[in-house]
Order: C-alpha cells, then structure tokens, then sequence
C-alpha cells in the first residue's frame, strides 16, 4: 500500500507545474525528456513495481492458485492436488471455526472503533489542554505501545492467570469456588483479550491524535472562541473538521488493527476456545505442523477479499484528494 | 558383570515389558510371543555382554563437526541436552557440535518446513505415527547400520518404535514416560485416602477429597493437548487399545457408540475438576498438586520435572502415582496406558550431512549408551533412559515404579497427538472439540461427534 502512495506522489509533483498547460504542450514535454530522466524514471518506477510484484503480489497470486490444492507442504504440487472449490465449501458449510472467527473479527473491529479508539481520541484531546503533568501523563499511556502485542499479550496472560493472577487476587474471587476464569472461558476471554488490546492500542491512537492536534491553528480555536462557541462545539465544529486527514488514518489504523489481530490471541491459547480468529486459523491450518496448506490459502484469499475493503476505500480517498 | 541385583530387577522389568510392548503395530498373539522372546533374549545378551555393546564401528567418524537442531527447551531438558553434548564433544576427539535449540511448539509446528529446507543434521523428535509420516515422504536418513550396532541394546518393543513403514530404522529411541494418576504421599497420609482400582472407588474417592477442601482432580487444558491423556486413557479402558488407535487414525468413526459413552463415563469426574481449568496451563496444575491444594492429576512422569524445579527434594520424594482405575469392561485387562517415546533421528535435506556423516551416526550411537541417557534423565528425571545398559541403581523408587507400570501394559499407546494426524489433532482440530466438550460436559454430544467426523473427512489424504 505505501509502495502505491509513493508511486503516485512524484507523477503528481511531475504534473504540477504543468497544471492549466496545453495538453500539446504537455506531451511536448515528455519528449523533451532526457535519456537520463528516461532512465531514471524507469527505475524509480520499476524497482518499487518490481519488488512489489514480486513480494505481494507474488505470493497473494500464489495463495490463491494454492486455494484450490489440498497441498500438505510436502513434494511437488501435482494434478491430482487440485481440488476445485472443495476448501471454499467445507469453510463455509462444514467447517465449525469459520463462522466464529469472522465473527470474532468483526466484534474486534467493532471494539475498537467504538470503544479503544474514541477512548485514545478522547485522552488526546484532554493531554492537549495543557494541563499540569500533561508530558508525564503521555508517557505513561504511550508506554505500552512500545512493547509488541506478543510481550503484551505475556503480561495480561499473567494478570488474567485464574488463581495466581493478580485481577482475580485484586477482585478476591481466586479463592472462591466461583472463580472467574478470564481466558478460559469461551464467554468472556475474547473481551479479556480485548481489553489488553485496548491497553496498547488507547496509546497508539493517543499519540497520533495528539500529534495531529498540536498542528492545528490556535487562532481557529481563538476565533470559534470569540464567537462564543463552547468546547464540545469548538470540538466537532471546528477542530473535527480541520483533522480530517487524520481521521482517515485513524479509522485505516484502526481497521487494519482489528484484521490483522493475532499475536495476542495466539499467545494466550493459539486461538482456541473462543480465541479463534482468521488470521489464527490461516496459521494454525496451514503454517502449524497440520500443514494444510490449500485450506489455509481458502481461509487466507477470503481474509484478503474483505481486506480489500478498506483498503480500497482508503486508497480512492488519497486518490480523490489527490486528483 | 557386576550387576546390582537392583539394577537385574529393573532390567528383568524391562524384558518383561518389551514382551507386552506392541506400540501401535497390529501384531497377532503369535508375533507378541515372538518377540517377547527376541526381547528376553535381547536382555539376556545385554546383560551378559555389559557395556560392549556401543563401540564404535566403521560408519563412525571422530573430530569434525556436526549439528542438532533440539526442541528441549524445558530448564531442564535443556540442560541435559546441553550435557549430552558436552559428554559427546569429550568422547568424540573433540567433535564440535553445532546445536540450535528452537522452542517446542515452534519447532513441533514448523517440522515440515524445517526438514524441507535446510535442517541441522540430526533432530530431535517422537516416535510412532509422527516419525513414519516423515520417513515415508523420504525427509528422514535410515540408519540402519548404526542400529545394528546398537540394537543389542534395546528390547524389541523399542526396535519396533522406531522401524518405518519400510522395516527400515529411522531413530534412536533415547527416553521415555508413563502417564498416570499422580498424587502426594503426605496429603494422603494424612486423609488416609487409599489407591482407588476401580470407577466407583475413584469417584468415592473424589467426594470424600471435596468434603476435605481438596480439588479432587488437577486439571489444566489451556494448551489444548492435556485433556487428550484423559480421553486416551477412558476409550482403553472402555473401548480397547484396537479400537482406540482405529479411531484415530480414521478407521472407525467419531460418531460411534462407543464414544459417546466414552464422554459420558468422562462427564461423570468433570465435576471434580480444578476451577476455571481452561485458563490453567499444565504446570498451573502441577503447581495445585505440589502445593497441596490438589489431590491427583492425570498426567505424564513429567510432573516430577515441575517437582524437582520447586527446588525442594522433600517434594520430589512425595510424588507418586496409580495407574488409572479398571473401568469394569473386558479391556482392563490389556492395563493400557500412554507411554511416549521420544528419539533422535538423522535429517535427509541437512546441506552438512554428507560431510558430517560419520559424525551424525557417532552422535547416535552415543545416545543410544545406557549412560549418555543417565547423564539426560539426572536433568529432567520424568524422561526414563531406554537403553537397557543404563545403570538404574541409582532410580529413586518413583522411576523404579514408573519402569514397573509400563512393563505391566500389555498394550501401549504413544499419546493422542502421536498416534493421530496433526491436522487433525491440533488447537484447530481435537484440541478445540475438546475443549467445547469440557465447556459443558453435560451436553448431548451428538453434534459434537458429528463436527468431530466431518472434521476428520474434509481433511486431505495423508
């Protein structure tokens, strides 16, 4: 995706100056063009086209032929692996996981857009008020962001342990004969798991926000203040507006997060009992010692299908307003 | 010679084992007989022969290098590995071994990949339906040659373990377990509780340790596999070892009778579970056993490993445990239990191995000696040496048991995740239907049952 932003700004900035230009005169000037820039522009083009041909796009082709293989990761793919659309119809009619980890997909996405992310937003906008200890305070919610999900995920699984950790110890129900069995029971450690999440992510959002904040203009807020506008007016109304550009990417970050959602589940019960997710079931299929490989690639092409949804939204936005 | 009669006891153990050992191959009354007699002959040579019986041959080199790539990472595994090396370098003119240890459940999950693509050459790895899948798609090097020069080492039990689909040999059987009811000595001392040897008096048992403040059984299933030790051992005891290993390698059906009746009689000791089971990982559960807090666990000999590591040999010294009790069917005689081997093998694709060759085969030949597997077992004590040259004076009553309880199966099995497909036994697969049976052990399991069969046909042949 970055390769495909980057490609695209140096052609804009090429066209710029030749905005309101003749379109004769335009194509004039490609030919005026040096052997030199010719060259050069081939290659700024084609090493980034090239290696993203050969590492994404590549592999993405290659999951879906390999979709349609009942492949084990073991000798040649011969004819005989070729299944058709057998993987794709055990996912969706026999296959008891599938469902529950699109829908656990979903309920993450849906967590953080209206839960983690707001909260980070709303932690931002109270850090930039200025107030005492605001430095010391930034720190102490960006802190967890500097730790991978995995070693996150290591933490709260020590927190979240039935009768040694220190959530049920703090809550006095480790000793009870009702204790609450945070990651193990299937009705709740999705929401466990989510919560330690939630601890990262609040400060990831938080930052970018606040970085976002601080650029907007104090006179904007000056003059919606002169105007009697209050604080939550001055927010939506005006200050909302000006971050636009940062929404977007808050809501892709946010987005993106929820799909790729893995190493945490993974670490706490390698997405079992209620944990499952699909990016945990593309692995525990086809990169774990099963090696059903072609099912994976199924789970994997369907994983990239609704992938492409946001993607594809975000990217015609920077197109659009690029245009 | 100069046996102790200890050591002859534990050795006469071991022939009589190796005559009820069939691990998971189909044989007839008449080959059992055969080879129990090939098995006490062995013993006999051993015993007669002494240490002779590992020198080095022509296939072996000295000096050089070599490299292992090992899946103990345990603290203590990974000392005795480490330890089994050093003691090679030593004996070996200095060879300079390469090793990569790889975390367990990585290294288990990336076995496929790893043996295609540039692996150490020898590995670490089970016996049974895991290592002849690897031999049959040609990623493992036969060694038959230095079997040969080891063989009169072992029993004939250990020999068939390792044999392919072939007939060829493709591992070194280095240790083995027993898995079984543990418990501690002091805590049932003091309740005066009493080994239960059959269904009643086990269930009678978990009542009477409830109204004592105990949690009857210690269980632990946030890994998934743990619980797999109790249905093996329920569909034995219920259903027999043929029909048990049927089933799991798809010879029978998931949605059979039997089976069903396997979740009920399981259901019946759910209610004596540790609390919130599924959180806890098995040395949570060890944990509840050495703190006292537990009265039993079904598991492997390695939960003495989490005793030795609480540093405290009074601990260590409590620890015992029963075979699981008769469950009344006609299969309780076979006394079936779980008892996986675990082995060294030779990789195929290793770009050093054919330089390293005559190292590699000296590597396991020198874990096939009684002494190297001592030199293992003193670092983590659930592993038992199988060599049947291992000096066992020094066994503290707890291995002597642990020998004892295997050589009285007439019939062993090498654990679910062995003796079945991966795909099929793994966090996406038995692990999980599992766990959706103990959410609510009461349910019907029909449609649980039905999942478990149409998991089992959607998946690819092997």
């Amino acid at each position: 995706m970055a390769n495909t932003t980057t490609r695209v700004a140096p052609a804009r900035t090429q066209k710029a100056p030749e905005a309101g230009a003749l379109v004769n005169r335009r194509k004039r000037r490609y030919t005026l063009l040096t052997r030199h820039d010719k060259i050069l522009i081939a290659l700024m083009v084609g090493i980034p086209l090239t290696l993203d041909l050969l590492l994404v796009w590549g592999p993405t082709l290659a999951s879906v032929g390999l979709s349609f293989t009942n492949w084990q990761n073991i000798g040649p793919i011969t004819g005989k692996n070729f299944v058709g659309f057998k993987n794709y119809q055990f996912m969706f009619s026999g296959y008891t996981l599938f469902w529950p980890a699109f829908t656990h997909n979903l309920i993450w996405l849906a967590w953080l857009t209206l839960i983690a992310t707001p909260l980070g937003m709303f932690l931002a906008v109270l850090l930039d008020r200025e107030m005492r200890g605001t430095r010391f305070y930034q720190s102490v919610f960006f802190l967890p962001v500097v730790l991978s999900l995995v070693v996150v995920g290591f933490i709260w699984d020590l927190q979240f342990a039935p009768t040694d950790g220190f959530i049920n110890n703090a809550l006095g129900t480790a000793k009870s004969s009702n204790l609450i069995d945070w990651l193990g029971n299937p009705r709740i450690n999705l929401f466990s798991i989510l919560i330690a999440t939630s601890w990262r992510h609040i400060g990831y959002i938080m930052i970018l926000y606040l970085a976002g904040l601080k650029s907007v203009d104090p006179s904007l807020r000056e003059a919606a203040r002169v105007d009697g506008a209050t604080e939550v007016q001055t927010f939506f109304g005006v200050v909302l507006p000006v971050m636009a550009p940062i929404n977007v990417i808050i809501v892709v970050i946010t987005a993106i997060e929820a799909l790729r959602a893995f190493d945490i589940a993974f670490i706490t019960n390698q997405g079992k009992n209620g944990l499952e997710l699909l990016s945990i079931l593309i692995y525990n299929n086809s990169i774990s010692e099963a090696s059903l490989v072609g099912f994976g690639s199924a789970i994997a092409v369907i994983l990239l299908l609704i992938s492409l949804v946001p993607i594809v939204a975000f990217l015609s936005r920077v197109m659009r307003t690029l245009a | 010679m100069g046996d102790s009669s200890e050591a002859k006891r534990v050795r006469n153990l071991l022939a009589a084992r190796d005559a009820a050992l069939n691990l998971n191959l189909d044989l007839s009354r008449r080959d059992v007989l055969k080879i129990a007699g090939y098995g006490s002959l062995a013993a006999f040579i051993a015993a007669c022969g002494g240490n002779n019986t590992t020198t080095t041959t022509g296939i072996t080199a000295k000096g050089g290098t070599m490299s292992l790539g090992s899946y103990n990472t345990d603290p203590n595994s990974k000392k005795g590995t480490q330890a089994i090396v050093d003691a090679f370098k030593a004996a070996n003119g200095g060879t300079n071994v390469k090793l990569n240890v790889v975390d367990h459940g990585t290294f288990q999950n990336q076995i496929s990949s790893y043996l295609q693509g540039t692996p150490e050459d020898a590995f670490t790895w089970f016996s049974g339906h895991r290592m002849r899948f690897f031999a049959d798609k040609g990623l493992a090097t036969p060694i038959d040659d230095v079997w040969d020069a080891v063989k009169s080492n072992y029993t004939a039990g250990f020999e068939a373990s390792i044999k392919g689909n072939d007939g060829k040999a493709y591992a070194i059987p280095t240790d083995y377990y027993p898995w079984a009811v543990f418990y501690r000595k002091d805590v049932w001392s003091q309740h005066g509780y009493t080994v239960p040897t059959n269904w009643d008096a086990f269930k009678a048992l978990c009542v009477k340790m409830k109204a004592d403040g105990l949690i009857p059984i210690a269980f632990a299933d946030k890994d998934g596999w743990p619980a797999q030790g109790t249905f093996d051992i329920l569909n034995l005891r219920l259903n027999g070892y043929d029909f048990h290993t049927e089933l799991l390698t798809g010879k029978q059906k998931w949605t059979d009778q039997r089976v069903t009746n396997v979740y009920k009689k399981w259901s019946e000791i759910t209610p004596y579970y540790s609390p919130a089971f599924a959180g806890l990982t098995w040395e949570q559960g060890a944990d509840q056993l050495l703190r006292k807090q537990a009265g039993m666990y079904l598991l492997g000999l390695f939960v003495s490993d989490e005793f030795k590591a609480s540093g405290s040999a009074a601990d260590l010294e409590q620890l015992d445990f029963f075979a699981f009790p008769d469950m009344g069917t006609q299969y309780d005689a076979e006394k079936a239990l779980d008892a996986p081997i675990d082995v060294y093998m030779l990789t195929k694709k290793s770009p050093t191995l054919q330089a390293d060759l005559g190292q590699a085969k000296a590597f396991m030949e020198f874990v096939a000696k009684g002494s190297t597997q001592v030199l293992y077992w003193q670092n983590a004590p659930g592993s038992i040496p199988t060599a049947n040259d291992a000096d066992t004076s020094t066994y503290p009553a707890l291995t002597k048991k642990a020998v004892q309880i295997v050589s009285q199966a007439k019939k062993i099995t090498q654990y679910f995740d062995r003796d079945s497909r991966p795909d099929y036994s793994g966090p996406n697969g038995m692990q999980g239907f599992l766990l959706k049976f103990l959410s609510n052990p009461k349910q019907d399991t029909t449609s649980l049952q039905g999942q478990m069969q149409a998991f089992w046909d959607s998946l690819p042949p092997e």
